[in-house]
């Protein structure tokens, strides 16, 4: 039986994930510079991951368990601003340190550094080594008898990087069920639309040849979301949760268009956006 | 007189399965060479904390990173072309910029590959490691100094790089051996000229002094296993007593111990540094010591060399 979430459950994730947006794009802007269309198309997907399923320590080492975490590795690093907006709403962090993102001496590096902030499982930005980072992991934890689970993060245009196949083949020969990667679906890349520049055609029917579970998700409705990965947590093989996304979702202007890909908002933009997020 | 030698990648498998016994965050990588790399030593005694990718060089890599991000201490091998070069990327994005305890002992380094040919002898391995942040780079020359040097590895926290020869090497150093990874070792003094080298030429280096001191040149010899931190002091002090320098390496002159030294020297104490190695080219089939000798690696080619800069 399949745990249902509540109304009020999903009301209190919605204003959440509008917060996370409207955080998401001033941080951008601030900086004058980021990735607002990737990290707006995932905001939705880490908002439940990080607040109904993540087991986490956001005191970090000091918690006697903090090995039995579960661990989140973002593959898309491009979507960081989408990560530290999440991990401040946990308490990892002030909010107020949002405000450095991206600028010199910042934890908050354009792409997620673990040197920098020791909160950040693994330092990623070069797509294609999440997923592989995370087989590392998922046999390590089974090696310790860990029951952690290991959540990792990846872009549709991504899946391009042949070293993601090979990861994908590592965790159905090992059996690592203790994975749950998600594709972020939003079928744009920086040069235009994920078919038109390298067609990846059915995702789902390729986790499928490799072996995996695979479940496919509208990744801006909760309650497919909350059900997806809670189907997750006993599947017998490696699971990838394909989330159908907007790339810019929740702005107006930004959603769908490639160009939001890597631009930060100037000042009227951003306004409007806000004012879109209300 | 034929000397014995050793198969320093036995060394290399029995001293992981020894480090194995005794540590068991210790874990071993391959990617479908493990009879090659001879890491199956250890994957026979510990199957449960040995992996075999396959031929995935960049998911060994990344994997190892995971495996040390909860704590393990991996051991990745394959060959030096292809740890280096094929996952070079992950390596210098996610094994060294996060700063992972990952030791990548790649075998097969140089032209001593020999009849595989150019596509797989690295010969820029050193080059393509030591540029990397975070990274040491070790190049052992004999059956002591492998086993030292590995478990070093072991016992040191952060991304070390080993290049283990593919040829048996003639023991150099004894049982009183220490390998200090911070020093270089003056292996016998000289006042003419000072010979710097470490890996698997430092046993024609040392063939070729004797032939050096028959023609009344007496040449100090340096080893430097360690290439990265490189120990300067050494390298001065060398150069200060001698004023002439000449490296010797199995690998390309470009980017690898004799641009180290050049490096160190220009701007410390400029002296005139002949670096012999591969030049800017690909290498090609034949035996290994076919290879040393067409490259002018061997103790005979080194000494006529020697003896050309000298006059």
């Amino acid at each position: 039986m399949i745990n249902q979430i509540s109304e009020s459950d999903i009301k209190e994730l919605e204003t959440i994930s509008k917060k996370l947006r409207r955080e998401v794009l001033i941080m951008i802007h601030n900086a004058n510079s980021g990735h607002p269309g990737g990290s707006l198309s995932s905001i939705d997907i880490l908002n439940v991951l990080f607040n109904k399923f993540l087991k986490k320590y956001p005191e970090g080492k000091k918690n006697p368990d903090y090995n039995k975490r579960d661990r989140f590795i973002l593959s898309k690093g491009h979507a960081s601003a989408a990560l530290y907006a999440v991990m401040a709403h946990c308490g990892y962090f002030r909010e107020e340190e949002l405000l450095t993102f991206r600028k010199l001496g910042s934890r908050l590096q354009g792409h997620p550094s673990s040197v920098k902030m020791e909160e950040i499982e693994v330092s990623t930005g070069s797509l294609g080594q999440g997923l592989s980072i995370g087989c590392g992991v998922a046999l390590g934890l089974r090696l310790d008898g860990l029951k952690s689970k290991v959540y990792v993060f990846m872009g549709d245009g991504e899946t391009e990087e042949g070293s993601v196949w090979e990861a994908v083949m590592n965790a159905a020969h090992n059996k690592l069920n203790n994975i749950i990667a998600f594709v972020d679906r939003n079928r744009l890349q920086i040069d235009g639309s994920t078919e038109s520049v390298k067609s990846i055609g059915n995702i789902k029917l390729k986790f499928e040849a490799f072996g995996w579970n695979t479940i496919e998700i509208d990744g801006h409705n909760f309650k497919e979301i909350y059900k997806a990965i809670e189907s997750a947590q006993n599947s017998e093989k490696p699971t990838v949760i394909i989330a159908d996304t907007i790339k810019g979702k929740g702005v107006s202007f930004m959603e769908n268009n490639p160009n939001w890909h890597g631009k930060a908002p100037n000042k009227e933009e951003l306004e409007q956006a806000l004012e879109e997020l209300k | 007189m034929e000397r014995v030698c050793k198969s320093v990648r036995s060394v290399y498998g029995n001293t992981l399965a020894e480090l194995g016994k005794a540590n068991k965050n210790i874990v071993v990588l391959d990617a479908d060479l493990s009879c090659s790399t001879q890491t199956k030593i250890f994957a026979k005694e510990f199957p449960e904390r040995f992996f075999n990718v396959g031929i995935a060089e960049q998911d060994l890599m990344t994997t190892a990173a995971g495996l040390a991000c909860t704590g393990k201490i991996p051991f990745v091998s394959t060959f030096a072309m292809f740890a280096s070069g094929r996952a070079w990327e992950q390596i210098r994005n996610t094994i060294c910029y996060s700063n992972l305890n990952v030791k990548i002992a790649a075998t097969h380094g140089g032209i001593t590959v020999g009849e595989d040919g150019a596509s797989h002898q690295a010969l820029e391995d050193i080059s393509l490691m030591r540029s990397i942040p975070n990274m040491t780079v070790i190049v052992p020359a004999d059956s002591t100094e492998t086993k030292q040097a590995i478990e070093y590895a072991a016992s040191h926290y952060g991304p070390v790089y080993i290049r283990i020869a593919r040829t048996s090497l003639p023991d150099i150093f004894d049982a009183s051996y220490k390998f200090t990874p911070s020093k270089a070792t003056v292996i016998k003094e000289g006042k003419d000229i000072s010979i710097l080298t470490n890996g698997e030429t430092l046993i024609e280096v040392l063939d070729c002094v004797k032939m050096l001191e028959d023609k009344g040149i007496n040449a100090e010899v340096v080893n430097i296993p360690v290439v990265k931190p490189l120990d300067k002091d050494t390298v001065i002090a060398s150069a200060k007593k001698t004023k002439r320098v000449v490296t010797v390496e199995n690998h390309s002159i470009i980017g690898g111990l004799g641009s180290a030294v050049c490096e160190v020297l220009s701007e410390n104490y400029p002296v005139k540094v002949t670096r012999i190695g591969t030049n800017d080219e690909f290498g090609q089939s034949g035996s290994a010591k076919e290879l040393m000798e067409f490259y002018g690696l061997t103790s005979n080619k080194l000494a006529d060399k020697i003896i050309g800069i000298l006059k």
